[in-house]
């Protein structure tokens, strides 16, 4: 007889334990019987958080944290990652240990985003991350001390990457924002408005980069190197200006990370996740926070994680709860509107340059083909390890495609973690 | 308490030893080795951490034997073997 594993089960199963699932968790957790948060990494905290309680400098991530350790019915688990529904309620997971198997009656997602990077020339040389990806990298112990970095794309996330590189050391040569004055100076005013308290980061966060040089309306245009990266050419104002640098940082804003929405069925509307007052889902018995939902940061996250973890845990919402959201995402929504990529960004990307770096496939490959699908068949674009979750965003900026479906296994999964899938329900035949 | 640092991991990049700490992934020791390579891609390109959220799949090595492990999302441990298909190994 085959001895398979056995799965654990969970009144509530959070997917993300960032600042949408903790605060998720902290609502419901006096009122659930028993919460599960798994997160593929190693530590709490998300991305905005990372590295855990000892990086943390929010002291909100620190009460949470705190208020959570008192409570005995959460439980969290890094290292594990989905790979797929193996049932209605149960997903399939890989954790260190192997795989395991996890049934929940309701379920938070609070899966977050990644980062857009589109494609230009020189982009795959080593030494080009993404903007969000530095900063990642860095909380992660990768050294910048001495390194000349410039850090490009779009966006206020732009300013916080350059202020973790000069905390750790690194010398930022300049932050190239591609939206021009107009956006900028529309933007702030905004802020001035309505959101005084982002003003005054944003204008702290000025202040600590005092001296580094900050162009807007400036992109760059191609990578230099051989084997690394040496240098980069920057377009300003219409002119061309050269600086060596050993890091470029390049992003262009956020995606949410829809794998598990799409997985289990959700209603997905225009790349976010659907969600009803309540932050419930189509699909009953789920619910989303945070940036799946919509792109808005930490204080989006943190409100609808709260409201999330109330109604999963079929408590009711007050009226503050839902005003601080409203807050937030009538923030979210100045960042979408002043921050969307420009569409002139589509001409970086010329006909030699890779757009799937998995599968190394060139722009000239593709634009032949119509959408995302036939030049799938055609090209491989998309079929790599990454599985479509870089190129496929790339590709539809590019030329507007469809986003990419989801099949499983939604990651990259040893076949030994299928195998253990399959031993179970042979011995569930067996039996 | 120890007067030297605990939190040392004395790890192998492709067969040289290294002194990393504990609270590194393995991406930043290989830059901190200097070894700014990971994985070789289709048409023989040097690749290199990018997203450092697990994402793009670009920083993947061989660890303690264990293929395709990403770089962004180890970290050190003490006797950690680490080769990178740019210095010769297999991915």
């Amino acid at each position: 007889m085959i001895s398979a594993m056995l799965p654990f089960s969970t009144e509530i199963l959070i997917i993300g334990a960032g600042p949408a699932g903790l605060a998720a968790a902290l609502a419901a957790a006096s009122r659930a019987q028993s919460i599960t948060i798994i997160d593929e990494n190693q530590a709490p905290g998300g991305q905005i958080w990372r590295g855990g309680p000892k990086q943390w400098r929010d002291q909100r991530a620190h009460y949470i944290w705190r208020q959570l350790a008192s409570h005995y019915n959460v439980r969290i688990v890094y290292g594990v990652r989905i790979v797929a529904a193996s049932d209605s309620h149960e997903f399939l997971l890989e954790t260190t240990e192997g795989a395991q198997k996890i049934k929940w009656e309701k379920l938070i997602i609070c899966t977050g985003a990644r980062e857009l990077l589109l494609p230009f020339p020189g982009w795959t040389l080593p030494g080009v991350t993404g903007a969000g990806g530095l900063q990642a990298l860095i909380k992660g112990g990768m050294p910048v001390e001495g390194k000349r970095v410039v850090i490009a794309g779009s966006g206020p996330l732009l300013l916080a990457v350059a202020e973790t590189v000069k905390r750790a050391g690194g010398e930022v040569i300049s932050i190239a924002e591609n939206k021009g004055s107009m956006v900028l100076v529309r933007f702030f005013m905004a802020l001035m408005k309505s959101h005084r308290g982002k003003l005054m980061q944003a204008l702290q966060l000025f202040w600590t980069l005092k001296g580094i040089r900050y162009r807007h309306a400036a992109t760059v245009i191609k990578a230099h190197g051989d084997h690394r990266l040496r240098s980069i050419s920057l377009l300003h104002k219409g002119k061309q200006v050269e600086l060596d640098c050993d890091l470029l940082a390049c992003g262009f804003g956020l995606l949410p990370n829809l794998e598990i929405a799409n997985l289990l069925g959700c209603n997905v509307k225009d790349g976010k996740v659907l969600i009803d007052d309540k932050q419930a889902c189509s699909r009953q018995n789920i619910w989303a926070a945070g940036e799946a939902c919509g792109i808005g940061g930490v204080d989006k996250a943190l409100t609808e994680g709260h409201i999330a973890g109330l109604s999963a845990s079929g408590q009711s919402v007050e009226e503050n709860d839902l005003w601080h959201r409203a807050d937030a995402r009538q923030f979210a929504g100045l960042l979408s509107s002043s921050f969307e990529p420009d569409e002139g960004l589509r001409s970086l990307c010329k006909p030699d340059t890779l757009v799937c770096r998995c599968e190394d496939v060139k722009a000239k490959q593709l634009v032949e083909h119509t959408d995302w699908r036939t030049a799938k068949l055609m090209t491989r674009v998309g079929m790599g390890a990454c599985q479509g979750r870089i190129c496929g965003a790339a590709c539809q900026f590019l030329y507007a495609w469809d986003a990419p479906g989801m099949r499983q296994p939604v990651f990259p999964t040893k076949t030994s973690t299928l195998a253990a899938m399959c031993a179970a329900s042979y011995e569930e035949e067996i039996r | 308490m120890p007067e030297y640092d605990t939190s040392i991991a004395k790890i192998w990049i492709n067969g040289h030893s290294f002194e990393a700490s504990d609270d590194m992934t393995v991406a930043a020791a290989l830059m901190c080795h200097d070894s700014m390579g990971t994985r070789l891609s289709m048409s023989g390109q040097t690749r290199f951490a990018v997203c450092g959220m697990g994402v793009c799949q670009e920083c993947r090595v061989r660890i303690n034997g264990q293929p395709h492990r990403l770089a962004c999302q180890e970290y050190c441990r003490s006797g950690m073997v680490i080769q990178t298909e740019t210095a010769g190994g297999t991915p």
